[in-house]
């Protein structure tokens, strides 16, 4: 196990900007995965760390090992890549091996550890197959078993699930989350899916435009994003924004859009924030509700129309004017046309500077 | 029925194209009294492969009357060298220039591909002279040469095109896998070309076999290939011209093309649809 760390690490092709300024450090044992839309550099980060491509900047050390200048193959890596890049001419087995063979290993050896590896992601059965003949499920399986045999220090993956259908997704999920706590070993996860990143992370890096926009870990990334980037990017339904004034009710603090006044009980407002600052109030589908009998502070909507999908309910509001998104269960459910009193939750909104997006609160 | 025209065209074209081929294996098979007095288009009355077996190994060319078999085997000590070279150095030169690992790279293949397009007539002078100055000419070795130079440029486009297409994370996973730049032609990409190996290898027999130029030119004597065996046969002016036997001869001549393209005809038809001679 190995802790990675990244100094500045800095990437353009040209006049074209990829990376700029990454500085992160991979715990040993750490699950870190890098979550963005596509083009935000993720991979090429990836790819930075793996030593398949050249950093323009900056420095990458394996625990004190400086190994910026060093071949993929000399920095004790393994990767595996959501097209999975199996040698369609080899059979499993060798696929396997290959790694180990180009190290030199004895044929014993190799073999040893090939079934070792094949036993435990149960592909034993499948040894003596060419990759063409395998399901995309086993050939992912046989791709993680190729990085697994390396018994690598550090172990990369880039977007491994992507290719997958949405229930073996699920199930690899689980095995992948499953073989990292059994192996604990150092990796870095790169994913557009926020599903992954939540599984997975022991802590998440949102990227965006080439740059960290948050790394924490995946309930703050959630709970406490960082800009207004992170806000929208994850959480599914997004996070619902609304741009306002700052106000004071006798109550508690709310929120003036243009003649309405929403209030927000439990938001603590802190670093001098002040009465009358325009703010935007970014709010997640959960925490709009439909208000009890008995409440005080509560703002008068619209249905639009609702969005069922299973355990959840999605309903579409007009509230002062602007659509917002509410999660509500199936039982709740109001049906459209309704006007329904909406409580919003100010202890878990996230206030946003205007001009910059970043968070006030 | 509605395929009736389309199977006549067919038959049409077909026909066209194996008549010569037809009357040639006709002629071949007749004696010569029955060439000189009846009509080239006439089936054999009394068919024979007297013809056959004395183009095989009887009739005289350049003073010795061994047939063409001395010639054949010349033709298999030029082809086979030349064929192992002239693919070895195209299939690792293409793999080299599909990497694109700097832009000048995609300049040097189009300063290659020109050499695709200028005939080997007007370069051969210069080409006498290379071989010279190399103290291989009229050698075995000089001809291997010079047909390993001539087929380069088409080899190369060839396997170029095709390592192009193959995905880019192949290359990236042999590359972690500590596969240097020939283990990885070696164990990745050239089991991969398989195909376009048969492409090359039967575009390239066939050309080499074919050559009369190159062997005229450059082969020593009694290394001549039997394409220039031959022409003397055929060209001879003098005596009585043997129809029979230069039939028979020129069909021994153009058998292994035939037998290489049926041999690799799957493998080469899977190398055309993998993209290897698409530009």
């Amino acid at each position: 196990m190995q802790r990675v760390h990244l100094q500045g690490i800095a990437k353009s092709f040209g006049a074209t900007k990829v990376l700029e300024q990454i500085d992160l450090t991979i715990e040993p044992g750490e699950f870190l995965v890098l979550l963005g839309p596509s083009g935000c550099g993720k991979s090429t980060l990836l790819n930075i760390v793996a030593g398949l491509e050249q950093p323009t900047g900056g420095r990458i050390h394996f625990g004190d090992r400086d190994v910026t200048d060093l071949e993929p193959d000399q920095r004790d890596i393994a990767m595996v890549f959501q097209s999975y890049a199996l040698y369609p001419t080899m059979s499993v087995r060798r696929n396997m091996g290959f790694a180990l063979k180009m190290q030199g290993l004895s044929t014993a050896e190799i073999a040893a550890k090939v079934a070792d590896v094949a036993k435990l992601l149960q592909i034993e059965h499948l040894l003596d197959r060419k990759p063409a003949q395998l399901s995309g499920g086993q050939q992912q399986r046989v791709a993680i078993g190729r990085a697994l045999v390396r018994e690598p220090q550090v172990f990369l993956l880039d977007e491994p699930l992507s290719n997958l259908d949405a229930k073996l997704r699920a199930d690899m999920r689980v095995e992948l989350k499953r073989l990292h706590e059994r192996g604990r070993r150092t990796t870095l996860y790169v994913t557009h899916d926020q599903v992954e990143a939540m599984t997975f992370a022991s802590r998440i890096v949102v990227m965006d435009k080439g740059r960290v926009q948050q790394c924490d870990r995946p309930e703050v990334v959630y709970a406490k994003p960082a800009n207004r980037f992170v806000a929208g990017f994850v959480g599914a339904p997004t996070m619902n924004f609304l741009e306002g004034e700052l106000a004071l009710l006798s109550d508690g603090p709310a929120l003036r859009l243009k003649e309405n006044l929403l209030p927000l009980p439990g938001l603590w407002a802190s670093r001098g924030l002040q009465v009358g600052q325009k703010v935007v109030l970014g709010l997640r589908p959960e925490h709009i509700g439909l208000a009890a009998a008995d409440d005080v502070g509560t703002c008068p909507g619209h249905v639009v129309m609702t969005e069922p999908t299973g355990p959840d309910l999605y309903v579409r509001i007009r509230l002062a004017g602007q659509e917002v998104t509410s999660r509500m269960s199936p039982g709740q459910a109001p049906s459209p046309g309704q006007k329904v009193a909406l409580e919003l939750d100010g202890k878990a909104a996230s206030l946003f500077d205007v001009a910059d997006g970043q968070r006030l609160n | 029925m509605r395929r009736l025209p389309l199977y006549l065209m067919l038959s049409i074209a077909a026909l066209m194209v194996l008549f010569p081929l037809l009357v040639m294996l006709s002629t071949s098979l007749k004696p010569l009294d029955e060439i000189n007095h009846g009509s080239l288009f006439a089936l054999p009355q009394d068919p024979t492969l007297a013809a056959w077996t004395k183009a095989w190994g009887g009739a005289c060319i350049s003073g010795t009357c061994r047939g063409l078999s001395v010639w054949f085997a010349n033709s298999f000590a030029i082809v086979l060298p030349a064929l192992f070279c002239s693919l070895a150095l195209g299939a690792l030169t293409g793999y080299a220039l599909s990497l694109r690992t700097a832009r000048w790279v995609d300049m040097l293949f189009a300063a290659l591909l020109i050499g695709l397009f200028i005939p080997p007539q007007v370069t051969l002078y210069p080409m006498i002279v290379l071989v010279r100055e190399m103290g291989l000419f009229g050698t075995l070795g000089g001809l291997v040469f010079a047909h390993t130079v001539w087929g380069l440029a088409f080899v190369t486009l060839l396997f170029r095109n095709f390592f192009l297409s193959v995905p880019r994370d192949l290359l990236k996973a042999a590359r972690i896998d500590g596969a240097g730049f020939l283990a990885t032609f070696w164990h990745v990409m050239l089991p991969l070309s398989l195909p376009v190996c048969a492409v090359a290898l039967v575009l390239q027999f066939t050309y080499i076999w074919n050559d009369f130029i190159l062997g005229l030119t450059f082969a020593g004597p009694g290394q001549q290939p039997v394409t220039v065996a031959l022409n003397v046969l055929a060209g001879s002016q003098f005596g009585q011209q043997e129809y029979n036997v230069n039939m028979a001869a020129t069909m021994i001549a153009a058998l292994p093309t035939i037998l290489v393209y049926l041999l690799s005809g799957r493998l080469f038809v899977r190398g055309i649809a993998a993209g290897a001679v698409k530009g």
